[in-house]
């Protein structure tokens, strides 16, 4: 994609021609755009700062080869032949993407960022099918996203885990409906990577707030007013943008507009302190935001995306926050998202659920959902889990942005105990 | 100089990706060896985009991009391998070779596949080309400004030529080429809500677009009567046509896949094993002669027409070559996805303009949002208000309401609550641009449901 500002106005052209003449020929065209659009343009790009440093990145075991495909094949065919324990399995899957990505930004002031990723995401689903009834448990579940080599696998507990999962379906199928009603929520970190995504990430970002996807994929509730003082959740919630831990899924060393990336609080002891706006947005808005300015491949323009967004480690254990919930539940694994165009009204479903009643974990349920108000939803987070609860996943699909663009982004979080949640099963 | 003579001097270069594709599929078979079968598939574009904020340009561009897909089968053993192309043979054609041998040699470590089966025997040839009539791109932005004075206006235009294409060892050669445009808006009143339009088709015509924007904008006072907060419970609702592609949208991503049919994860598993059913006017059709999408698949198949709900009970399914093999059944041309990529809903005998006195009372639904399952056993879906949602008394708009959430059963809103259908199913061409631009969508009429449930 080559990118030209005339006078007030930018233009972009993407070709897969990388000819000299494919290049001029691209080149031209967005030059001729920029300038179509300079006296109606909504951003006078004149006045937009371009970074000028350079620099590279490279995901952490980059070099080291992976597996041939053969040694893959036995791999994968070994989970899915652990994961026949029952008649009752009636699909089992296992499958891993593995990508790598050569990056380079290059601008006329004399810019250039070279930076290569690969990425990993193993996966598991088994469908256990019996009396009418189907429950399927994944292994993340498309969430197991990773920038690394081999040892990604053993991060997600990948080997062995094809006996497990289906032994979890078959639990699944015996169990009774989840139950209906206010509980308190033990959510664990392969569900809290969704309900970070959708009812704070997606609200955070800039462009959304300055309306320009209002036409596709929606509002904020957030007001640019807000940053600086409004409480997002309780003071136990610390939310951070951090493309500097090399192992999750959206660490880089520069966004895609050539700003260098950082670690910042976004929300700190509660507080909204500042949004998730690349510097385009960041000037528009005239506040403080983030590098994550990103496209979704050499064909897409960027926008303000999402990247790492993780929560920060409290100070409870497992235990202590199981034993410390009267009437409750703990889901695992999101399985169904769905929330409103301003990023409010959510509801979600995990796959599996297990009651908890006094202080203790009881039985298995199936299809527990929950739903709830993102502006106040964070409030009745009553505990966040130690390091030792924490854990880090990514997924590749995050959507947004006219044209159509799905990104990888990372979350890491602990688990968390929300108080009074709306709790409902199936029909 | 005037913009026009400047947006000429540098229009893109179209391509020939027709005659490109031929030589492609001459060169593969000039490599291929002994008894492979090699199929090419081709997906290219040449796409001006354009995303307009507060009746403004917020981005402008052009993307111009080719990705082939080679697949090669070598007795039970396949490999596949996709590459972006030029459009330039001296540039791709090396990397083409490469790609082949690469294949071949991965192939050495493959277990045969089970479940492959392809057409390696059928020569058959069909093509679909159709030039159409596009907006330039530099004029359009100034008529969108011109016309959006005085309103906030939020949109996207995509538009440009499609190409797909396929040819395999055998001699079977597909070709589907349009010119199209996809343009969708929202008009934004007072307290964040909106009316969204959308214009599309192969022909342009500013007076046509110019007419849509003037329509919506005289919709936009019903937008600032002080909206109506429901309470949950059931309400009687019209859903228009875009609102019932969500929820259809959502329920046959894999609901009339014969894989996960006999896999048990249909979402439309009860239905399907004949133990619920919907209303008897409720009839679906895979067309494939809508002319909306590539009429073959990736198999070496012609894609089918298939009938999928008749009188309210399951008929058929999406079947590709490889759930045929591994269930038994005979395909139908279906894409590996088995998704519909064209699914037609027979209209009843409700006319568009009696829809508000046929409501009464309720709800008019003119768009849902974010639909997914809450129990995807039962069918059961999730999703919300957007955009033009109103509270009709009397057969009368009355006021728009805030969005709300649904969490209901398509078993129930297409069975017991079905009380009538709209009598003119609207033609709604995908706008999905997920690094690529779609072909495809589908043909829906509305639906006057006795109620919906509605929970937050």
């Amino acid at each position: 994609m080559l990118t030209a500002w005339v006078g007030a106005g930018a233009g972009y052209a993407a070709t897969s021609d990388l000819s000299a003449a494919g290049l001029q020929g691209a080149l031209d065209v967005a030059t001729a755009r920029a300038r179509a659009s300079a006296e109606i343009s909504l951003i006078d790009h004149r006045s937009i700062t371009r970074p000028d440093k350079s620099g590279a990145y490279t995901s952490p075991n980059a070099d080291r080869a992976l597996p041939g495909p053969k040694e893959w094949i036995e791999r994968l065919a070994l989970e899915c032949a652990g994961a026949r324990i029952d008649s009752r399995i009636v699909e089992r899957i296992a499958r891993v993407c593995i990508t790598e990505t050569e990056q380079a930004y290059i601008t006329s002031d004399g810019v250039r960022i070279d930076q290569h990723f690969r990425f990993l995401m193993p996966e598991l689903s088994v469908a256990a099918h019996a009396n009418g009834d189907t429950q399927v448990r994944t292994l993340g579940n498309y969430a197991n996203l990773a920038q690394g080599g081999i040892e990604v696998l053993s991060r997600f507990h990948f080997d062995g885990a094809g006996a497990r999962i289906a032994d979890e379906a078959l639990q699944l199928l015996a169990a009774p409906n989840c139950p209906s009603g206010p509980r308190d929520v033990l959510l664990m970190p392969d569900q809290m990577m969704l309900q970070i995504h959708e009812s704070i990430g997606h609200p955070l970002e800039l462009d959304r707030i300055l309306g320009d996807e209002r036409n596709f994929a929606g509002s904020s509730f957030v007001k640019l007013d807000m940053f600086g003082e409004y409480r997002y959740g309780s003071e136990l919630l610390n939310v951070t943008f951090d493309p500097s831990l090399p192992e999750e899924a959206a660490s880089y060393a520069f966004d895609d507009d050539g700003a260098e990336a950082h670690k910042h609080y976004l929300i700190r002891a509660g507080i909204l302190e500042r949004p998730l706006g690349g510097l385009l947005s960041q000037q528009r808005a005239n506040i403080e935001g983030v590098a994550n300015s990103r496209a979704s491949s050499w064909n897409r323009a960027p926008i303000d995306r999402m990247a790492n967004l993780n929560i920060e480690p409290g100070s409870t254990s497992l235990d202590e926050m199981i034993a410390g919930i009267e009437h409750g539940i703990l889901m695992r694994t999101n399985t169904s998202w769905s929330i409103d165009d301003h990023r409010n009204k959510f509801q979600f479903g995990c796959e599996l659920g297990q009651l908890i009643e006094n202080g203790q974990l009881k039985e298995i349920v199936k299809q527990p959902n929950y739903r709830g108000i993102s502006s106040t939803f964070w409030r009745s987070l009553s505990a966040v889990g130690n390091e030792e609860t924490r854990a880090m996943f990514g997924t590749p699909v995050c959507g947004k942005g006219e044209p159509m663009q799905g990104v990888r982004v990372g979350h890491a979080s602990p688990a968390c105990v929300f108080r009074d949640v709306d709790v409902f099963g199936g029909a | 100089m005037n913009w026009m003579a400047r947006y000429t001097e540098a229009a893109p270069k179209k391509l020939d990706w027709h005659c490109y594709f031929a030589l492609v599929a001459s060169e593969v078979e000039r490599l291929r060896q002994g008894d492979e079968c090699v199929f090419s598939s081709l997906a290219a574009e040449q796409s001006d985009f354009i995303r307009f904020n507060g009746g403004k340009v917020r981005q402008i561009g052009n993307v111009s991009q080719g990705k082939l897909t080679l697949r090669l089968i070598d007795g039970e053993r396949q490999a596949y391998s996709t590459l972006t192309v030029s459009c330039e043979p001296a540039a791709d054609f090396g990397r083409v070779a490469s790609a082949l041998k690469t294949l071949r040699e991965g192939l050495c470590d493959a277990p045969d596949d089970p479940h492959l089966m392809v057409d390696r025997s059928s020569s058959w040839t069909q093509s679909i080309r159709r030039t159409g009539t596009l907006p330039d791109p530099a004029a359009l932005a100034r008529t969108v400004a011109e016309r959006a004075k005085g309103l906030d206006f939020v949109g996207f235009y995509a538009g440009g030529s499609l190409s797909r294409g396929f040819a395999s060892s055998s001699g079977s050669r597909g070709w589907y080429e349009v010119e199209n445009f996809n343009f969708s808006w929202s008009l934004y009143g007072s307290g964040g809500r909106a009316i969204k339009s959308s214009y599309s088709g192969e022909s342009w015509d500013d007076g046509a677009f110019a007419a849509k924007v003037e329509l919506a904008s005289a919709r936009l006072p019903l937008l600032s009567a002080a909206p109506r907060a429901l309470a949950p419970g059931n309400y009687r609702a019209y859903l228009a046509p875009a609102a019932a592609q969500e929820l259809l949208g959502t329920t046959a991503w894999s609901g009339f896949s014969a894989r996960s049919q006999a896999s048990a994860r249909s979402e439309l598993y009860k239905l399907h094993a004949g133990e619920v059913a919907f209303d008897a006017r409720v009839e679906l059709t895979e067309d494939i002669e809508l002319g909306i999408t590539p009429g073959f698949n990736e198999d070496g198949y012609e894609r089918e027409t298939v009938s999928l709900i008749r009188g309210g009970r399951s008929v058929g399914q999406l079947v590709d070559a490889r759930s045929a093999r591994e269930c038994g059944l005979s395909p139908n041309g279906a894409p590996a996805s088995e998704s519909p990529t064209a699914l037609s809903m027979a209209g009843g005998d409700l006319a568009e303009g009696d829809v508000l006195a046929a409501l009464d009372t309720g709800l008019y639904i003119g768009n849902l949002w974010y639909v997914n399952f809450s129990d995807r056993m039962n069918c059961r879906l999730t999703g919300m208000t957007r955009f033009a949602t109103f509270l009709v008394e009397g057969g009368k708009v009355i006021a728009p309401v805030e969005a709300m959430r649904f969490d209901d059963s398509l078993y129930r809103l297409l069975g017991s609550e079905l009380e009538r259908l709209g009598i003119q199913p609207e033609l709604l061409l995908s706008d999905n641009t997920w690094g690529e631009r779609a072909t495809g969508g589908m043909k829906l009429p509305g639906w006057l449901l006795r109620s919906i449930a509605l929970t937050l």
